[in-house]
């Protein structure tokens, strides 16, 4: 059964028309061509597919595409501005954040989504706040730290 | 050491812009017009013969445009297909794993081709199977591969049963070793299968032209090594399959073997359009290739003072189905890298490569060394504790240096075992263990030897005097980038003003695979080498147009230029720039080849892993970590942190959590939710020693670092938990139940 729905994703509006079992993912990448937002497990285990719904960080393979009707997605394609990278995505190229780079967008929206609602957050809040986030690189230390120098260097502002 | 200014520096990763905008692509992002979308059917049984098999209801499915068995696969028709594990084994009679492909669809929609699936019917007679690897050792074992008991199968010497390969090696009088030792301990230790946890499941897109040439997008450790186990597959020329580069979302060994984009293939040459295939995550735990389980048996004697005199092992490694995976041999990676540390006067090895009804081992991260280190380097704490000896000074008086032998008389060239284990112990020195109850500190070396094989490079020279280089090789860790600092370097340009393209496996010269820790040094050797044959040719160029002798002249930042008289020169422009009046005008390119060396760059790392133990629950808190690591030249020494850190996290996951659940003979724990990685949360901030003794090998003295890093891990989180809680665990993981049960029989 098809439906269809009207999100507004990355800033514009889009017209879809979505099967009713289809999860959110599937409908960026597939219908919108939005490959940025990776599959790691399908179930909600990765994180790699986390998109912003909202504003608030979710696994978008746990949510349907007919649930973001009316609503406000943000994903990876969409974060930097007027051409300039966000300040996450810079802390992360620059901090060796990056090796395979499958995780990254996940990474990055988690991140965003958890300073814009904790401006001064310990290295051990950090770290609870992206443990929904798998990555087989890194160990995950320069993700913390780059997520830290983002964190420390805003002092509440610009990151949003 | 010479003085570099673009090598040893921090530039970031060439492909982080893409990969932190969403602009990389990986196979799975793929899209082709037309295109189709491939499912496999698997086997829910460990060991069966297949009775009835038919896919009439499939093909008549509306949207289904083709349907393979093993019948439609070319390899298969006059081999087995147990005997290429490299490749689906798509089952011919009989199935030996659960998770074996069976048959495979293509269709319209993904939909339409998991309905497909479903209407495949298959009827088996269900055999004896066995999991474990010592219950398959055993004389009324169920056989996994019958005719190795006729002599006719594919083991090696000794091969009989479900024993596939066994080999011994020695040194010395062992018994006279052990006569002369003070202490003998004698030990086994256990390790459970685990997977490389790539975060990219595996996928494939192929392509088929109309003169049936296939295009193929695949996740992989080599463009050119998929070109071939694809063109094995299909019994076709090399020629005839074309292999294109893509971003690949970690493999750390797991895709050396290609387990979809064969069929993939095979369904686009049949469906006559594209088709693409995505793993599920169930399928990647099931059905690719994790880390053999072992079980390794030490006995070590020492003299009081501490030295070494005699050793015996046995090594039993689990080879599930694999009957064909070249380098997985317990007798050569695990064993020379497990006991080639320390001098050990008198040994016997013993190597036993068993099958059970698994899926086929595979390679991962330093394949085969971290389970036999998980026991050589828990015996070596177990020994220096029966000594009352410092752990670290314990190895220090039994490592290895320059021109000792390893355990297969190979000589040790250039290392950095001992300055790598003094530099940790200035660390701790200034780093006390933690204080409190339940809390310890312990210590663990290993050994890689990271290699080097044949590849090559080409460089062009752009008008303007930039430059580009094309390689084929794929890049897992951040070689791009250190393959642009090298031709910055040697070109003395900015990076800017050097770009590396991937070409294909036609527009790019042959690359050895992405493993072995190798592609810095076996790439690196090429691109070096085609650099130098540029400026030659820059040179030669610049010395006619100045009117000199090509002696008279040298490369310097973008010039050629007299060696007696700098400020006498010609900018490489000049020389290269379309000019149809200039004798010196017209294309330079370049290329550069290396070869293989056997031995390779013997790299050690030195792991110390502090840890409270929770003893109401048992769980393992890791509090740091600290990792050294002998690393050559570091080309870019944000990269190499990263493969330590990495690497101690992957040891964390084999240490304490991860494990292969078998119900059945099927495997139960196949998401991420039961297949547990370490998080954020569980992984603490990792210390890196960069420890740079020269290997003296071309190019700059650098070594491999990838692998080596993991190899101490687990026996470094053993020994800690030793140090806080007083009980010894020898096997993995050391779930909290594990350790409960441990504290409560101490």
């Amino acid at each position: 059964m098809n439906k269809r729905i009207v999100m507004t994703v990355n800033g514009q509006e889009h017209e879809l028309l979505v099967e009713a079992r289809q999860t959110l993912l599937d409908a960026l990448r597939y219908n919108l061509g939005l490959t940025g937002t990776k599959e790691g497990c399908g179930d909600g285990n990765c994180g790699s597919c986390t998109i912003l719904l909202n504003g608030q960080a979710v696994n978008s393979c746990l949510v349907f595409a007919v649930e973001a009707d009316g609503q406000e997605v943000l994903t990876i394609e969409g974060l930097g501005q007027d051409g300039k990278l966000h300040p996450l995505q810079e802390a992360f190229i620059e901090e060796g954040a990056i090796q395979c780079g499958f995780c990254t967008p996940g990474f990055i929206l988690t991140a965003k989504a958890f300073l814009d609602s904790n401006r001064k957050p310990t290295e051990g809040e950090i770290r609870l706040a992206i443990a929904g986030n798998l990555c087989r690189c890194t160990g995950y230390d320069k993700i913390v730290r780059a997520i830290m120098k983002v964190a420390g260097d805003k002092d509440g502002k610009g990151h949003g | 050491m010479a003085e570099h200014t673009v090598i040893g520096k921090r530039p970031p990763r060439i492909d982080a812009l893409d990969k932190a905008t969403g602009a990389a692509l990986f196979s799975a992002d793929i899209v082709l017009p037309n295109m189709l979308h491939g499912k496999v059917l698997r086997s829910p049984l460990p060991h069966g013969r297949i009775t009835r098999l038919d896919t009439s209801k499939a093909q008549a499915l509306p949207g289904v445009m083709a349907v393979i068995t093993s019948a439609d696969v070319p390899a298969f028709q006059n081999d087995d297909e147990i005997l290429m594990p490299m490749v689906p084994t798509l089952a011919k009679k009989r199935v030996v794993f659960a998770g074996q492909p069976v048959a495979a669809v293509a269709a319209k929609s993904r939909e339409v081709a998991a309905e497909a699936i479903g209407l495949i019917e298959v009827e088996y007679e269900v055999l004896p199977f066995v999991i474990d690897v010592l219950e398959a050792m055993k004389p009324d074992a169920p056989l996994v591969y019958p005719s190795l008991q006729s002599g006719s199968g594919p083991g090696k010497k000794g091969a009989s049963g479900n024993l596939f390969f066994s080999a011994e090696n020695a040194r010395g009088d062992a018994e006279a070793g052990f006569r002369e030792a003070d202490v003998v301990l004698e030990n086994t230790f256990r390790t459970q299968t685990v997977h490389q946890g790539f975060m990219e499941p595996r996928a494939a897109v192929a392509d088929v032209g109309r003169d049936g040439k296939i295009t193929v997008w695949t996740d992989n450790q080599g463009i050119f090594k998929v070109r071939e186990l694809v063109a094995k597959f299909l019994n076709l020329p090399l020629n005839r399959i074309k292999v294109m580069p893509v971003e690949v979302g970690g493999s750390f060994g797991g895709k050396e073997h290609q387990q979809l984009s064969p069929l993939c293939a095979l369904l686009a040459l049949k469906a006559g359009r594209p088709v693409k295939m995505v793993m599920t995550r169930e399928e990647v735990l099931k059905a690719t290739r994790p880390a053999p389980a072992s079980v390794v048996t030490l006995k070590t004697g020492v003299t009081r003072d501490g030295r070494i005199t005699a050793m015996e092992a046995t090594m039993i490694y689990d080879y599930g189905t694999s009957v064909g995976m070249p380098g997985l041999e317990a007798i050569f990676f695990g064993s020379i890298t497990a006991f080639s540390l320390y001098r050990i006067p008198n040994f016997v090895i013993r190597c036993r490569d068993v099958l059970t009804n698994k899926a086929p081992s595979g390679p991962y991260r330093a394949p085969s060394a971290a389970q036999a280190a998980f026991a050589m380097e828990s015996q070596m704490d177990l020994l220096a504790r029966a000594l009352a000896m410092d752990p670290l000074e314990f190895r220090l008086k039994n490592g290895v240096v320059e021109g000792d032998p390893m355990v297969n008389e190979w000589s040790f060239g250039k290392i950095g075992f001992k300055e790598t284990l003094e530099r940790v112990k200035g660390y701790l020195a200034e780093h006390a263990p933690p204080e409190g109850k339940n809390r310890g500190r312990g210590v663990a070396a290993g050994l890689w030897l990271t290699g080097c094989m044949g590849s090559a490079a080409h460089i062009s020279v752009n008008a303007d005097g930039s430059i580009v280089l094309v390689i084929g090789s794929t890049d897992m860790s951040g070689t791009r980038t250190a393959f642009a600092q090298m031709v910055a370097e040697e070109f003395e340009l900015p990076l800017s003003g050097v770009t590396v393209a991937t070409g294909d496996t036609e527009t790019a010269p042959f690359s050895i695979i992405t493993a072995g820790s190798m592609t810095t040094r076996s790439m690196g050797k090429a691109v070096y080498r085609a650099c130098r044959d540029v400026k030659e040719q820059m040179c030669r160029r610049g010395a006619a147009k100045l009117g000199v002798e090509r002696d008279e002249v040298e490369y310097a930042a973008g010039r050629v230029r007299l060696k007696k008289k700098p400020n006498e020169s010609v900018p490489i422009p000049d020389l290269v720039k379309e000019d149809y009046m200039s004798p010196f005008a017209g294309p330079i390119t370049g290329t550069g080849a290396g070869e293989m060396m056997a031995e390779g760059t013997p790299v050690f790392a030195v792991q110390v892993t502090d840890v409270e133990v929770d003893g109401e629950t048992g769980k393992v808190t890791v509090l740091s970590s600290v990792v050294g690591q002998d690393a050559g030249v570091a080309v870019n020494p944000t990269l190499v942190e990263g493969q330590m850190q990495g690497a101690v996290a992957q040891g964390i996951g084999w240490a304490l959590f991860e494990e292969y659940l078998f119900h059945d003979g099927v495997m139960e724990n196949a998401t991420f939710h039961d297949y547990r990685m370490p998080t954020a949360a569980d992984v603490p901030p990792i210390e890196t020693l960069l420890v740079e003794v020269d290997s003296g090998a071309e190019p700059y003295g650098i070594r491999g670092v990838g692998e080596p890093p993991i190899v101490p891990g687990p026996a470094a989180m053993a020994n800690a938990v030793m140090s806080a809680t007083g009980v010894r665990l020898k096997e993995l993981p050391m779930t909290p139940e594990a350790i409960l049960n441990a504290l409560k029989s101490k």
